[in-house]
């Protein structure tokens, strides 16, 4: 097949052989080195802008500078929110060893669970770039701290960083008002300004915390750093400072929220306090409360079903939220509606076999006594609380002009200013009804709605709000949560449109609401013995329970959590009001008797300068704060 | 006429240039490889120092090392290609030997099986030996043999080649196997392997890449694929070529001053005095830096090339023209690394990366080179 071929050796040819082959290496040696200068000068002359760019943003970082946030105070000053240098946990894995090891050691050093180990390899690598620290753990407590410190040596590549931790001396009563701070997530991330938020970790979730966030926040100052890549600064080329969030100041007491909170001692239910002149909200309890503080770093899953599924559904907030029947505490409402719209006049009388009727129906509406309250005016309708001569006007009125007039006092809507997350009650009417069941009005839905019953619903807060303007005899002042912002007090917020009655008519119905707390026949006279100032109130008893026609309540017999709701609205003093106070307790039957003493507890404490409530609840908040753990 | 020409420069006849090189031939030395060798081997190291973040130590251990790799170069350079031709077999056999070894009870480093270590005496990586005794065997086999070579010869070749190169590639060091394969190759295709047969190679290999895919580690697929696309992974896999492609492009054409560059000095490059040192050379000297650096190189593997066609038999020629030949690949492996054109592979810049081992095997080739060069003129024509 093949040429026959010399097998001997000829090292002519062979030389030659070589020479032709090497020359040809020759040529490809340079051809490929001619691709190599090709790239190069690619490289460093047609994209070298792009390159130099490239490493300048590699070498020259802007780091944001989070801003401090704003504190919280309570109207006498004294801080409610705070920030507490807290100490994290971090770790550069590129410069450890052996991460498994270092990491397994941190587990043991710090005294955790060994599946923390698991835990922390996770997070050694959320992070953006190499050389960037990882956040292992936060707030590590003292002794962890030192025993890290001691055992620095063992640990190349952990540190201990400090940071600025939101943390609230008194969570329990002041959860509700403040709301908390908490780790942002990814849907608020997408929503975020991220110049503004890229150094910072936590944001308002709920409460003051979150109707201030963009006051509290501040903004975000930045500086432009040169680092290796480690992510070590070397020096810093550029600075902006940044600017804190402004503190806040509360219109809120804490005294009185303290006192508020004991009152309610546990139970279901909500105390809102306003200062009618200001409409400054100086007390706002919901219980029970809940321990904000566990929001802050991310509540543990065992924590949060705690709460979750406890059935005193702490982390309801009652009194913004909380929706219940207003009950008999609208009545005078009820009264100066139907002043307002002639159909009534405060000399006449009607007169109460015990129970109304609607003209050409047999169905019985019964007043709360039995045997009737016989003939009742309008003073008297108030301070008995009748229920007849309500479902007499209530029918008068009818639902469309009803509704018109309570709505002027804020029913069914959210009047208050800065109040996060409250709720705008029911205030029921024809149309309502309409849209949202699909069914006409019956006259007998009436009857219930001018006790403040059917389909009425109102949050505490709504119902210190209209016995507020009640005390200003009709003068609306939005009530709102900010008194200063920074060093500027807050202006007044816009109000609602003043209610303008006859000044006799407000007279009459203040007055009638006085003889509630010290009339002979008043609901409230047994809680109203021994005032040192005039006191107007209205107790309320609303039905969780709808009764049939005939029977009778009787508690004994029922769940507990079947029994009315006890409310009580109140305002002191009458000629001269400086507090407004909306009480409601869940399930604890009548008003007068259960919600009442709680109003005038709070009345008493903020009105008579020798009542010692006030100092007690003040030293109660000291020693707590005693106890707190830096 | 031109071959003719070259010739002339190989035997001067000059007697003035006879006088002079009889003076190095008498220590087997040649002046002009020596030269630019000590030029180069001074110049990476006042890139190392730059590269080491300008620490004296690190210059001065391989300033060491150098000294040791340079030493072996003039001891090996003393023997006769005769000799070597002689004892290639036994080299081979050794090399093999200890890649078995190696195989056996290796010690680990790296995540590869690459040192024999004799404790507290020696840690070597019989690879290293092979990059030598590879081409020395394949050539002393076809130094017996009528060139061009049969394809009786080439299946020969073909075994004594994949033998080390499978060995080296379970390791796994791809890279290296690969080096040691091209030694070997360079020897075949220098000996005269015919057109056809180069033709039908090349096809076969083609048609083996595939083969090649599907045998590799998961972190050697992964190296080809960042470099197909780095910015997929750009603080994993990526981030080595995206920093040292900005690194050289940041350079521009006259760098950004020694010891200035940011990339290396800030040390956003990664392995920067060893595999990745070219890029703080174009940062830092540019475009201008890298072509000198360049020159020199191509000087070298000039002289070399030249030098082999000078030796006076088959073995020599084969044996230093694949020297200079692999020491180019070295070179443009390591360079197309570092700016982008070629997937990573674990190759020092040679001569200038930090490292003792690949230095002293280096050095000890072009020893080799010298010794298969000086020798001529003592021996009958």
């Amino acid at each position: 097949m093949r040429k026959p071929r010399d097998t001997l050796k000829n090292p002519e040819q062979e030389v030659r052989l070589f020479r032709n082959r090497s020359l040809l290496a020759a040529l490809l040696v340079i051809l490929m080195s001619g691709a190599l200068v090709a790239r190069l000068v690619y490289l460093q002359v047609f994209q070298h802008e792009v390159y130099t760019t490239r490493s300048e943003n590699n070498r020259v970082r802007v780091e944001p500078l989070p801003p401090t946030r704003g504190l919280i105070y309570d109207r006498n000053g004294r801080l409610v929110a705070e920030n507490r240098p807290t100490y994290n946990l971090t770790i550069v894995p590129e410069r450890v060893d052996d991460l498994d090891a270092t990491l397994d050691l941190l587990v043991d050093i710090l005294d955790l669970p060994a599946k923390e180990a698991s835990v922390f390899r996770e997070r050694a690598y959320q992070r953006q770039r190499p050389y960037q620290p990882a956040l292992l753990m936060s707030e590590l407590n003292e002794k962890q701290i030192a025993r890290l410190a001691v055992n620095r040596y063992r640990l190349p590549g952990v540190e201990v960083e400090a940071q600025l931790l939101r943390y609230y001396p008194d969570p329990l009563i002041m959860s509700h008002v403040i709301g908390y701070v908490g780790r942002i997530n990814a849907e608020e991330l997408a929503d975020l300004d991220r110049g503004e938020y890229s150094g910072t970790h936590f944001i308002g979730k709920t409460g003051v915390e979150k109707q201030y966030e963009s006051v509290l926040h501040g903004k975000a100052g930045l500086r432009q750093v040169e680092t290796n890549a480690r992510g070590r600064v070397l020096k810093e080329l550029g600075r902006t400072d940044p600017a804190p969030g402004k503190d806040i100041t509360l219109t809120i007491d804490e005294r009185l929220q303290q006192l508020a909170y004991d009152l309610l001692d546990d139970r279901r239910g909500a105390i809102v306090a306003i200062q009618p002149k200001t409409g400054d909200i100086l007390a706002m309890a919901s219980s029970p409360g809940f321990d904000s503080n566990l929001f802050v770093t991310g509540i543990s899953y065992d924590d949060y079903k705690g709460l979750r599924d406890d059935h005193d559904l702490p982390l309801y907030n009652r009194a913004i939220r909380g929706q219940y029947p207003p009950a008999s505490t609208v009545k005078p409402y009820m009264a100066l509606a139907g002043l307002y719209n002639h159909v009534i006049t405060p000399e006449k009388t009607i007169y109460d076999p015990g129970y109304y009727k609607l003209p050409d129906h047999d169905r019985r509406y019964h007043n709360w006594l039995r045997w009737g309250h016989g003939r009742v005016d309008m003073h008297r309708a108030i301070e008995v609380s009748n229920d007849t001569y309500f479902f007499t006007l209530a029918h008068e009125l009818g639902i469309d002009r009803l509704s018109d007039f309570m709505h002027r006092f804020g029913f069914g809507e959210d009047t208050s200013y800065d109040v996060y997350g409250a709720s705008s009650g029911l205030m029921p009417s024809r149309e309502w009804k309409r849209e949202r069941r699909g069914q006409v009005w019956f006259p007998g839905e009436t009857l219930s709605v001018g006790i403040g019953q059917g389909y009425w619903l109102a949050t505490p807060l709504q119902m210190a709000t209209a016995v507020s303007v009640l005390a200003n005899r009709g003068h609306w002042v939005t009530p709102h949560l900010a008194k200063r912002i920074g060093d500027e007090t807050v202006d007044p917020p816009p109000a609602k449109e003043d209610i303008e009655l006859d000044d006799g008519w407000w007279t009459l119905v203040r007055n009638a609401m006085g003889d509630v707390m010290s009339g002979s026949e008043g609901t409230a006279r047994r809680v109203g013995a021994g005032l040192e100032y005039r006191m107007a109130g209205k107790s309320g008893t609303a039905q969780v329970f709808t009764l049939d026609n005939d029977e009778r309540y009787n508690a004994d017999e029922l769940e507990e959590r079947l029994h009315d709701h006890a409310l009580f609205t109140a305002f002191a003093p009458i000629d001269d009001p400086q507090i407004a106070v909306a009480v409601v307790i869940e399930n604890a039957g009548g008003g007068s008797s259960h919600a009442a003493p709680l109003a005038r507890e709070i009345t008493d404490a903020w009105l008579l300068p020798d009542d010692d409530a006030l100092d007690e609840a003040a030293a109660e908040i000291r020693q707590r704060g005693s106890h707190a753990t830096p | 006429m031109r071959l003719r020409d070259t010739a002339m420069l190989h035997y001067p006849r000059n007697a003035s240039v006879r006088r002079r090189s009889t003076l190095w031939t008498r220590i087997h030395i040649d002046p002009w490889l020596c030269g630019i060798l000590l030029v180069l081997l001074g110049a990476g190291l006042v890139v190392l120092y730059s590269a080491s973040g300008q620490r004296l130590a690190v210059v001065e251990a391989q300033a060491l090392r150098l000294g040791v790799a340079l030493t072996v170069m003039v001891v090996l350079a003393q023997l006769s290609p005769k000799t070597l031709c002689r004892w290639s077999p036994v080299l081979y056999g050794a090399g093999l030997a200890m890649l078995i070894a190696v195989e056996v009870m290796g010690d680990i480093g790296m995540g590869a099986q690459r040192w024999l270590v004799i404790p507290g005496v020696i840690r070597f990586q019989p690879s290293e030996l092979m990059k030598l005794a590879m081409p020395m065997m394949v050539a002393a086999y076809l130094q017996r043999q009528a060139l061009p070579p049969r394809v009786r010869d080439i299946l020969v070749c073909a075994v004594i080649m994949a033998v080390p190169v499978v060995l080296i590639a379970k390791q796994p060091d791809l890279g290296t196997s690969l080096l040691v394969a091209c030694a070997g190759v360079f020897v075949v295709l220098l000996a005269g392997l015919s057109w056809r047969l180069i033709a039908f190679l090349v096809v076969l290999a083609a048609a083996a890449m595939p083969l090649l895919w599907f045998n590799m580690h998961d972190y050697q697929r992964q190296r080809v694929l960042t470099f197909l696309n780095p910015e997929s992974d750009p603080l994993g896999a990526g981030w080595n070529i995206i920093q040292s492609t900005t690194a050289i492009g940041s350079g521009g054409v006259f760098g950004k001053g020694w010891t200035q560059g940011t990339q290396s000095q800030l040390e956003f490059l990664p392995e920067r005095h060893t595999d990745f040192i070219v890029a703080v050379l174009g940062e830092e000297f540019g475009l201008i830096g890298m072509l000198v650096v360049l020159t020199l190189y191509l000087l070298i593997i000039g002289r070399g090339l030249l030098m082999a066609n000078g030796a006076h038999d088959t073995y020599g020629r084969l044996v230093g023209g694949s020297i200079v030949l692999t020491f180019f690949i070295y070179v443009f492996v390591n360079i197309g690394m570092v700016s982008g054109i070629l997937p990573i592979v674990g190759v020092p810049l040679p001569l200038v990366s930090y490292g003792g081992t690949s230095s002293v095997t280096l050095l000890a080739g072009f020893g080799i080179l010298m010794a298969i060069h000086s020798h001529r003129r003592l021996l009958p024509r």
